[in-house]
């Protein structure tokens, strides 16, 4: 509060990009010290941090693991897994959402099923997918596609059901056909909400894989997290949680990503909120407005997106 | 937003627009109109005739969209007969345009990616259809924006680029629902001189709706008339799309009678 102009009201300026990074950088690094801090002095005041591993415990752990072939074998097992999956699920998902919200008679006759399946956990299928399955792979496989399925088959389906109808009726006395309305309306109008089913699905993607891999699995970074847990080495726990924790953040930006540069076409708002600066591309010294954002913004990044959805 | 005279088509394109096909004859046979709950319209009786513009004019609710839609295809009628060269209509069909009142451009298409979409259903090659799509749009004055999304344009623009959509797929009839409703008056003017402008050379059959009674005088070689749940009157216009014919007696009285069947 005591802060002078420069971050108050309409003359605040953005910060750079750098100075944003930075900021993250900051933030992180500051919530590794406490807790550094904590575990080092084995502070126990009602939460015990005297067993918990401190961060350089944890980091020798990390580069003991790094050097060694079992980590990559983990790595590698947890992200097949994972991807085969989602990608199952996203497919499967959007066929089944858009086919429920496109007819009546798959509605009648999926509709049903689909909500009586959908309440069960994920996890709860371990038993069904350990008698369904020949093997493991497949059935830690399976646990991950139902738990993506459901959120990317719900968010499609209002997504479809929400299309604005003059779009449809546009195609129609265009002479246009089932398949065409499907490829050149549905799908793409469709595509924001389907995005959201994504995102939420890749994060329960991972919760489900690495419980699935803890209860059933043969390696995986779910797996060997348990295991070190069995043999109480503390350690290799943090470095299972932590991959956990990086490769969960790499997929879900990598979608969050993906369905930003496939949906650039939405027109979003010029309004700035005070804290958050959305366009840091600023090359005028003074704005006189929020408002001229709009104008502000490059159009050459637009014009050019006309390909990505046929 | 631009006002009409910086975006005046380029005149040059009109003459090597697409050689001019003919229109096609439409007519309602004792037609009842509206959803299977709530019939809007009963025995409308009325022959469009190949390649003449009817204007549509009525109080709002009277049936003036879903007496289009069901020309478009999109509705089917309740009772009776609506016949396309004497042949009776089956669902939507490219040979109808359609014009819609609000904005029913795809919004995660360009503007030239819009009016390319109907020339793809067609199964025009590639490098035709853009060519195509960037003379029509050049021809309704946006040549400049063929590459925005319909979202950075002014709505006055928008509906200018549905135009061009709809005349790309060269219909037979272009049915068109109250296209310039929401635009102001200046931009309204602008788009009607615009409208008879590009539609000249095609031949296509127009039918028109809207609730401005000016409008429908300036466009139409015929006004029909709607309210109560039928089709009033089906009148003639003198001098048709001729400015200057606004203080024609004829006009006028003509105009004085279609205000006061609405007003009823």
């Amino acid at each position: 509060m005591s802060r002078p102009a420069p971050r108050a009201g309409r003359n605040q300026r953005p910060l750079p990009p750098i100075g944003r990074y930075a900021l993250r950088v900051a933030a992180l690094v500051a919530a590794l010290g406490l807790w550094q801090l904590l575990t080092g002095l084995d502070v126990d005041l009602w939460l015990r941090f005297s067993q918990f591993p401190t961060v350089t415990d944890v980091a020798h752990a990390f580069a003991e693991r790094l050097s060694g072939p079992d980590y990559w074998t983990d790595l590698t097992d947890s992200l097949t897994r994972i991807l085969t999956g989602f990608l199952l699920a996203a497919v499967l998902g959007v066929a089944v959402g858009v086919l429920v919200a496109r007819s009546r008679l798959a509605e009648d006759l999926l509709g049903p099923i689909l909500e009586v399946v959908r309440p069960i956990p994920a996890i709860a299928l371990v038993p069904v997918a350990i008698l369904l399955f020949p093997s493991n792979e497949q059935g830690v496989v399976f646990i991950t596609f139902t738990a993506a399925f459901f959120p990317v088959l719900v968010s499609t389906r209002h997504a479809v059901r929400a299309l604005t109808p003059v779009w449809e009726e546009a195609v129609l006395t265009m002479g246009g056909g089932r398949w065409r309305i499907l490829g050149s309306v549905v799908l793409p109008g469709a595509l924001p909400g389907i995005f959201g089913g994504l995102s939420v699905g890749i994060g329960v993607s991972w919760i489900c894989v690495i419980s699935a891999e803890m209860i059933s699995g043969q390696y995986g970074v779910g797996y060997r997290t348990w295991q070190d847990y069995t043999i109480v080495n503390y350690p290799g726990v943090f470095v299972g949680m932590v991959t956990i924790g990086v490769l969960g953040w790499l997929t879900s930006t990598a979608v969050e990503l993906l369905g930003r540069r496939l949906t650039r076409w939405l027109p979003r708002t010029s309004y700035v909120p005070g804290a958050r600066p959305a366009a840091p591309r600023t090359l005028a010294p003074a704005r006189p407005a929020p408002t001229a954002a709009h104008t502000d913004q490059p159009s050459g990044a637009e014009e050019a997106r006309d390909e990505h959805l046929v | 937003m631009s006002t009409w005279s910086d975006t005046r088509p380029d005149l040059r394109t009109v003459d090597k627009a697409p050689s001019p096909v003919r229109g096609t004859r439409l007519t309602f046979h004792a037609a009842t109109l509206g959803r299977p709950d709530a019939p809007v319209l009963a025995g409308v009786d009325l022959d469009i005739r190949p390649g003449e513009i009817v204007t549509v004019v009525g109080p709002s609710g009277c049936g003036k969209s879903t007496l289009l839609r069901t020309l478009a295809g999109l509705l089917p009628p309740l009772a009776g007969e609506i016949s396309q060269d004497g042949q009776s209509l089956a669902g939507p069909s490219a040979e109808r345009a359609l014009v819609f009142q609000e904005d029913a451009l795809l919004p995660w298409r360009t503007l030239r990616a819009n009016v390319e979409l109907p020339l793809a259903i067609r199964g025009v090659p590639r490098t035709e259809r853009r060519t195509q799509a960037e003379t029509w749009l050049a021809r309704v004055g946006l040549a400049e924006q063929v590459r925005q999304l319909p979202h950075r344009v002014s709505g006055g623009q928008r509906q200018r680029a549905q135009l061009a959509r709809a005349l790309a797929g060269t219909p037979l009839a272009v049915l068109m629902d109250e296209p310039f409703g929401a635009l102001d008056a200046q931009n309204r003017a602008g788009m009607q001189d615009l409208l008879v402008q590009v539609l000249q050379g095609t031949g296509a059959t127009v039918v028109f709706v809207t609730h401005d009674v000016d409008e429908a005088l300036f466009l139409g070689d015929r006004v029909a008339l709607l309210g109560a749940g039928r089709l009033i009157a089906v009148r003639d216009v003198p001098r048709p799309r001729d400015r200057a014919a606004h203080d024609d007696p004829t006009r006028i009285a003509l105009r004085r009678e279609v205000l006061t069947s609405l007003g009823s």
